[in-house]
């Protein structure tokens, strides 16, 4: 598979054959909706015809090798590759039937509706407290002050790191370890009360018990949230997830119910992929 | 080839060891002539007298009136470089598309390579008539015109190094705070700011450091007045401004009178010194942070 002229033909034989797969055939509800989602970095094209259907209370996987385009895919879903400049992007984005991308969209609130988790954390040079009460405070959703440390006390309990921080919410979160910061990072991204919520590879700088933890979390907030998860480490997404989208050369080759995809993918590459022929 | 490299390291070496035997030789200078001073002048009396006289009959040796117009004059020049500095830091970092940014910061840099000798005259000559048309009690010489000219030429070095700390917080931190529906404004002033505070606080230290030591400008517009005062519009005196007073002057070599310079010169000297110690402490713990 690595020689190009073979993923080419491969390539422009799935793209004849595709939409067939991108849908998984459920009757659910859908709460995103792409439609021929194109996307260029200047001149470079990173997404090519994406069109996809993900539904509200499930965790939907974005698998694929490095490149693939799963994390930009990702960012265009809250208008995250809006701040990198040269971008442009193509078709639409429905989020419960509007168009993220169409004309008279606040994308600050549409920001907060769909909140992100990303591959490294990033707390803010602020105390534990802070860094939580930041989102609330900038929405002027901080309300009084016993309503704030609510709010706050809510979302750290949410993310699970309630009983381990309690007694410093002052401290820096700076000081807090690895996994720590990232579940600080999601409780933070919660405490805004998105509906759905984009975790860029959210796990992959942690050591496994800290990555059970996430996975854990991930699985307690599908009941609450849409989550859309991006992961390199498939037998992460065969665990969390419900479906799985995998994503190749920047396009979207095939979308399905995870425990099809990992064990009767209809398509080769999709197999060759998850059963780590290449990646 | 060989045999040349122990004569390079050794050429190197002592290029090094130049410059540091430079500042030593200016420190042990500096030290042996304040000692000389202090011998006849009780220390008290220099740190805390109200009066600097040292050239009269009967000369008195305090030398608040000078650290009071060297504080006076770097005041007023902070007062103009620190919002003007940081307000285009944050411009130029958080909000110029980079086009602009690559044009105007070496512009502005500029600012930083005009001779001081040039702004001392612009100061006397141009600065002061104009505020005198707004200000009609302000006197030829002041501490405010030439305050206001200093808070000019630190601007650069507020706003240039500020930039580069606001440029060094990692990118993440940004998307963080967009993903949390902050507006630009919310992201720049809220998270970035602060997340480089002891950059920008270095930044403005440094500044300081280079108002404190300005000695041309001083010089040039500020008068020669030692006076202990708190009235921007009237003559002044600085410590450096001193210095350049006696050195140029007829002062004979070794008297009390010509060794006032030295004990000034050390305050200077340990006054930018420790200015420039936190700046570098800052710097180091803002690198830590962020790498």
């Amino acid at each position: 598979m690595s020689d190009p002229a073979t993923r080419l033909t491969a390539l422009g034989a799935l793209a004849s054959r595709s939409s067939q797969h991108q849908h998984p055939p459920v009757d659910r509800p859908v709460k995103i909706h792409a439609e021929s989602l194109n996307f260029s970095y200047g001149s470079t094209r990173a997404l090519t015809d994406i069109s996809i259907r993900i539904h509200p209370n499930v965790v939907t996987a974005f698998i694929g090798p490095s490149g693939c385009g799963k994390s930009t895919f990702l960012r265009t879903l809250n208008r995250m590759n809006d701040i990198i400049p040269g971008t442009r992007v193509e078709g639409k984005v429905l989020i419960d039937g509007t168009d993220i991308y169409g004309p008279g969209i606040d994308v600050v609130a549409l920001r907060r509706r769909v909140g992100m988790v990303f591959q490294k954390s990033n707390p803010f040079p602020k105390s534990i407290f802070d860094n939580i009460a930041y989102g609330l405070r900038i929405n002027g959703m901080a309300g009084t002050r016993s309503e704030l440390a609510e709010r706050v006390e809510e979302s750290l309990r949410q993310a699970a790191l309630w009983d381990e921080v309690k007694d410093r919410l002052q401290t820096s979160a700076l000081a807090m370890s690895g996994g720590q910061q990232q579940r600080l990072c999601i409780a933070r991204a919660l405490a805004v009360r998105p509906d759905i919520l984009l975790m860029d590879e959210p796990a992959s700088a942690l050591d496994p018990i800290a990555t059970q933890r996430i996975e854990e979390l991930v699985y307690d907030l599908k009941k609450t949230y849409t989550i859309v998860i991006v992961t390199h480490n498939m037998q992460q997404a065969a665990r969390v997830s419900d479906f799985t989208a995998f994503f190749w050369l920047g396009r979207l080759v095939e979308y399905d119910r995870t425990d099809k995809m990992f064990t009767a993918p209809a398509e080769k590459v999709t197999e060759d992929y998850v059963t780590g022929r290449f990646g | 080839m060989k045999r040349f490299e122990p004569l390079i390291e050794w050429a190197l070496l002592l290029c090094a060891l130049l410059s540091i035997g430079t500042t030593a030789g200016i420190i042990l200078v500096l030290t042996i002539e304040t000692f000389a001073f202090l011998r006849e002048v009780p220390v008290t009396d220099f740190l805390f007298g109200t009066n600097w006289t040292p050239l009269f009959a009967t000369p008195s040796f305090g030398v608040l009136p000078l650290v009071a117009g060297t504080v006076m004059v770097s005041a007023i020049a902070m007062a103009v470089a620190l919002p003007m500095g940081l307000l285009s830091a944050v411009y130029l970092s958080e909000y110029a598309p980079l086009g602009v940014r690559r044009m105007v910061k070496p512009i502005l840099e500029i600012l930083a390579g005009v001779p001081t000798v040039v702004y001392g005259y612009f100061a006397l000559l141009f600065v002061t008539p104009l505020l005198q048309q707004v200000l009609p009690g302000l006197a030829g010489f002041n501490a405010l015109s030439p305050g206001i000219v200093m808070g000019i030429m630190i601007l650069p070095l507020v706003s240039s190094l500020s930039e580069d700390a606001m440029q060094a917080v990692p990118r993440g931190l940004r998307e963080g705070a967009y993903a949390l529906g902050a507006t630009k404004m919310q992201t720049s002033l809220r998270v970035v700011l602060p997340a480089a505070f002891s950059g920008i606080t270095a930044a403005c230290i440094l500044a300081a450091s280079r108002a404190i030591g300005e000695t041309m400008i001083v010089a040039i517009a500020a008068g020669q007045q030692p006076r202990l005062t708190a009235n921007p519009l009237v003559p002044i005196e600085t410590m450096t401004a001193y210095i350049v007073q006696v050195s140029l002057g007829d002062t004979p070599q070794g008297t009390l009178e010509y060794r006032t310079i030295f004990a000034v010169g050390m305050l200077l000297f340990l006054g930018t010194f420790m200015l420039n110690l936190v700046s570098a402490w800052l710097r180091a713990r803002f690198r830590e942070e962020y790498s």
